[in-house]
């Protein structure tokens, strides 16, 4: 069946970088060096992608960062927080704005 | 996935054969050939650059049935080496000076000889490591085992793939990781792990999946951490160890669609500096019917020395196998995947 998504995109990312190979080399250079070990471990740098990939909804950063947190000895209890706070942020983030809608009831209203 | 209760054998599977097992690992399309990639990186071909350690395999009778066991041990397999076997081990570990005796399984424990291994390894003056499943030590008819193991001061390597209960039951059965926190308590009880007694307690995790290992190093750190916080119990080393694509995670990897996810995972991690330490290069593997091989791998995979060398352990001569070379296979590349694997946890 047709889709958008093939997993087997995820191997050829390296593609993005034949139409500008400068950009993408920074950009490699870049994420390697973000992922580093540095105040923060590897493996809670995989766990905030985890969280992050699921805020974006990135089915490829899903399955790398899954795969990722395993390898770097996080469990499945710990994974299954990461997301949660993702979740917590995506519906804060909704909830907060209703605090917008509040202000614009109450200006326009009697 | 459930636990299995039964061996690949005892279920009649296809798998169980040795032979299928090479087939499925040499037949499937796509990637370079151990040799290929050994060769292409100038790390081949694998010879042996001595001999410290004789890894002795007592046999396939386990306790317990792991599902990634690359034995495919289990409560109901029955090969188990005789006296006879044993006492030619020791008369060739007489006739050499390897420092190192590691003895495996199933769970080695529950081999009628493997208090005869250990004592007379020990009067000969050499090492031993025991590959425990932790839980053996709590069985009815294995009481004085921890105490035994102590007296002796035999190292301990200890299976525990997980800090997180689900993870490890998930890989060895259900309650095990109760049984395994028990066992450690009962070694700590005695001394092991603890700083300044002499008494060496190690553990080995190995992934709950088909995935690499985390660094060894951090990951020790994490084990020492929750396992002191949350159980008091303490440890001297932790060793990480890839899965192998034998026996029964074989099956795993097979029946889960995992198999060429897997193997192009272990063929991309291919480390050349790993494969130039890996443990088949200083040691020898003695399998429960005497019979030699390179690992304990190769010996599920019944691929046996090159030819001209010794095939028994009757006939051992450390002259010839120290600088013997070393038979390969696809299975190879879990030993030389990232910062690679052996049974000393990673080698880079």
């Amino acid at each position: 069946m047709e889709t958008y998504y093939h997993p087997k995109d995820l191997a050829h990312f390296a593609d993005m970088g034949k139409g500008n190979p400068a950009l993408w080399e920074k950009f490699m250079a870049y994420y390697g060096a973000v992922f580093a070990a540095g105040a923060l471990s590897e493996r809670e740098k995989s766990l905030i992608a985890l969280a992050v990939a699921h805020a974006v909804q990135c089915p490829y950063c899903i399955d790398a960062y899954t795969q990722a947190s395993l390898e770097k000895g996080s469990n499945l209890e710990e994974m299954t927080e990461a997301v949660h706070v993702a979740c917590a942020i995506r519906g804060g983030a909704s909830l907060v704005h209703g605090v917008q809608m509040r202000n614009v009831a109450t200006k326009i209203s009697m | 996935m459930p636990v299995l209760s039964r061996s690949l054998k005892a279920r009649g599977e296809a798998l169980s054969s040795a032979a299928e097992q090479v087939r499925v690992l040499q037949s499937r399309e796509g990637f370079p050939r151990f040799e290929e990639t050994m060769a292409r990186t100038s790390s081949g071909p694998l010879a042996a650059t001595g001999l410290d350690v004789l890894q002795i395999n007592v046999g396939k009778l386990c306790n317990q049935t792991c599902r990634h066991c690359h034995v495919d041990a289990g409560p109901d397999r029955t090969e188990s080496m005789t006296r006879e076997t044993a006492e030619m081990c020791m008369a060739a570990l007489a006739r050499s000076d390897i420092g190192t005796v590691d003895i495996t399984g199933g769970a080695p424990e529950l081999n009628p000889s493997f208090r005869y291994l250990v004592a007379e390894s020990k009067r000969l003056g050499r090492q031993v490591m025991d590959r425990c499943n932790l839980s053996v030590l709590l069985l009815p008819s294995q009481a004085d085992l921890a105490a035994f193991l102590a007296r002796h001061a035999v190292e301990i390597v200890a299976s525990l793939p997980s800090i997180a209960p689900a993870q490890t039951d998930a890989q060895r059965g259900a309650g095990v990781f109760q049984k395994s926190i028990g066992a450690l308590r009962l070694l700590n009880g005695l001394g092991y792990g603890r700083e300044g007694s002499g008494l060496v307690l190690n553990l080995v995790t190995n992934p709950v999946g088909a995935f690499l290992p985390p660094a060894q190093g951090s990951q020790e750190d994490r084990f020492r951490q929750r396992l002191a916080a949350d159980h008091g119990v303490v440890f001297n080393r932790l060793y990480t160890i890839t899965n192998m694509p034998i026996s029964r995670f074989l099956e795993f990897l097979l029946e889960s669609g995992n198999y060429e996810g897997y193997m192009r995972r272990l063929v991309d991690a291919f480390n050349p500096a790993a494969a130039r330490s890996v443990m088949c290069r200083t040691m020898l593997s003695v399998g429960w019917d005497g019979r030699l091989y390179d690992c304990d791998f190769n010996q599920m995979l019944e691929l046996p020395l090159m030819p001209g060398m010794p095939a028994h352990v009757r006939d051992f001569d450390p002259a010839s196998l120290r600088a013997r070379r070393i038979v390969t296979g696809n299975h190879c590349y879990g030993c030389t995947a990232g910062a690679g694997s052996s049974c000393g946890g990673a080698i880079t």
